[in-house]
């Protein structure tokens, strides 16, 4: 019997190449735990049916000497991501069906380690939403409290770790993806900087926000997924190189930056800010410097992001055009065709989104919205560069609050904006951000995660990993 | 504030089709966005704001011809919904009276 819920990759890498289990025991093992569970919680909207094929490959190559950190390790992948011949859907019914026609460069490289992949989880449909209750395939719960959301939009994949089905996952992050649900589900999750993973292969949201990155259940096992799968890529022009960003030397231990100015606000939970100020005295206990910093424009952060990313989410779900692929519904003539498909294939959230981008691209209102949000998304870019000459890292909770209620705040769009309130700011201005668990705030006589986000310098990932760890004890 | 008919004119330039029924809904949803990122407005914008690449700039490759396999051509061609072929099926654009 394998110990799922203590186990880490670097663990589980020991014991298959010890001999302790093989790839296809461990593979099992993940099985048995999503037969059990994912009929309730609804972490994967497929499990694939060659898995213990996959991990038969894997056990190969630790039998002949090649195999490497992440062979044999069960990973969980978002539905907006393609592996080649197997469905992608985006959770949305305009691409029910649809299969994949070649590999994302990050399912490239996680083959290339022989990973064994578990399944396509579910989040809302092409990313837009924090809850996935927007997915046309019904809501994933969270493992921890199903009377809760497991946050999004790459909820499927932090439940499936959360609820010991994949050891590993992949999400999307545009606004507090990733980031969101790995702190809803007690989880590490990391946003990296705007360009280090290849995008080749990923359904696109918001073009210069997105970013793929990894989730894991320790800041280790987070680090070995990230850098496996950044690196330039010749397929995605907006891949960065090592040497973009100049890494700055620290001579003495990393000084931590808190926009207190920013934290005062009513939407914010008391238990949150309690455990907030409990995790800033730790850091210093472990010799941190602590210091206030201002961030003149971070108000703003939400409105811009609401100017730009649907904006973008207009121009790049354009292409469902029902000829090339995915849904097609029969309207009059050719013309009504993309109406009647349209109409039928995106859900509410999509529709929503497509016409708010609609409105502040047409002209008479372009230059007081999406030049504008441009503008200050320059100013508030500044912001953070400024605040990051004297300050290392900069701390904020993850969320507002911890996970809420399933259905809680479907009928008001704003209020269900605001969560992406402390995790927008890091896709805008490109930065890394990664969101570690902090501990817990009791309702109802259940414990649910709270998460602190640390946000780096362009480039500075390995700085996030070195302060997560220590703050971890890891 | 925006308008029911505002929406219509959005629907048709981003070619979907609304129900009667949502469409007081959604003006009403959007409206609430608007009122929000309006804030934007109040921000001092004290800076030249011309667009400008940034670290991240364009990547140029050579315009030369790939030669796909026809198993991956297969592939990409099974995806559209209607296929004849070796062609995508759509339907008929020009006029009727088009000889005439």
């Amino acid at each position: 019997m394998i110990d799922l819920s203590t186990l880490t990759i670097k663990k589980a890498h020991d014991d298959m190449k010890s001999g302790k289990y093989s790839a296809v025991d461990l593979a099992n093992a993940y099985l048995s735990e999503i037969s059990k569970k994912n009929k309730e919680i609804n972490a994967y909207l497929e499990v694939f049916s060659d898995i213990i094929e996959q991990a038969k490959e894997a056990d190969k190559r630790f039998k002949d000497g090649t195999s490497t950190l992440l062979t044999g390790i069960p990973f969980a992948i978002k539905d907006n991501i393609l592996i080649k011949g197997r469905i992608a859907t985006s959770a949305s019914k305009i691409l029910e069906g649809y299969h994949a026609t070649y590999d994302a460069t990050v399912i490239e490289k996680l083959k290339k380690e022989g990973v064994v992949f578990m399944g396509r989880t579910n989040m809302d449909e092409f990313a837009m939403g924090g809850s996935t209750e927007n997915s046309a395939f019904g809501v994933t719960k969270n493992p921890l409290d199903i009377s809760r959301v497991a946050g999004g939009s790459s909820g499927g994949s932090a439940a499936a770790v959360a609820m010991s089905g994949s050891l590993g996952a992949l999400g999307s992050d545009t606004g507090g993806s990733i980031r969101q649900p790995a702190s809803f589900c007690g989880l590490v999750g990391l946003k990296p900087t705007y360009g280090r993973v290849s995008r080749y292969g990923v359904m696109a949201m918001g073009s210069s926000l997105d970013q793929i990155g990894p989730f894991g259940k320790t800041v280790t096992d987070t680090e070995i997924i990230y850098n496996t799968i950044k690196g330039k890529d010749v397929k995605d022009g907006t891949t960065i190189s090592d040497n973009t960003y100049t890494i700055k030397k620290l001579s003495k231990k990393p000084v931590i930056g808190v926009p207190r100015h920013f934290l005062g606000g009513d939407g914010i939970n008391k238990d949150v800010i309690d455990n907030f100020n409990l995790s800033l005295e730790k850091f210093k206990k472990i010799g941190y410097e602590v210091v206030d910093i201002t961030l003149p424009n971070i108000a703003y952060s939400l409105a811009i992001y609401y100017v730009i990313m649907p904006a973008e989410v207009s121009s790049n779900l354009a292409r469902f055009d029902s000829v090339r692929f995915g849904l097609h519904k029969d309207g009059k003539d050719g013309i009504d065709d993309y109406f009647v498909t349209r109409g039928a294939g995106f859900g509410k959230e999509a529709r929503r989104r497509i016409l708010l981008g609609t409105y502040v691209l047409s002209s008479g209102y372009y230059d007081a919205y999406y030049n504008r949000a441009n503008a200050v998304r320059r100013i508030l870019t500044q912001d953070f560069v400024k605040a990051f000459e004297k300050v290392d890292i900069i701390l904020t909770p993850t969320t507002p609050a911890p996970a809420f209620l399933i259905g809680e705040k479907t009928a008001d769009p704003v209020a269900m904006y605001l969560e992406d309130i402390f995790t927008v700011t890091a896709n805008l201005t490109g930065m890394p951000a990664m969101t570690i668990p902090s501990g817990f705030s009791e309702v109802g006589g259940k414990k649910l995660p709270l998460g602190l986000q640390m946000t780096g310098r362009h480039g500075e990932e390995d700085l996030l990993f070195r302060i997560g760890k220590e703050f971890l004890g890891e | 504030m925006i308008t029911v008919k505002e929406i219509e004119k959005l629907a048709n330039l981003a070619r979907i089709k609304l129900e009667e029924g949502e469409k007081d809904a959604l003006t009403k949803e959007i409206d609430s966005i608007l009122t929000y990122v309006d804030q934007i407005k109040k921000a001092t914008v004290d800076i030249d704001f011309t667009p400008t690449a940034g670290v991240v700039h364009n990547v140029f490759r050579e315009d030369f011809t790939v030669i796909t396999s026809s198993s991956d051509r297969e592939g990409i061609l099974n995806e559209a919904p209607d296929r004849e072929g070796d062609f995508i099926a759509v339907k008929k654009i020009i006029a009727q009276d088009f000889d005439e």
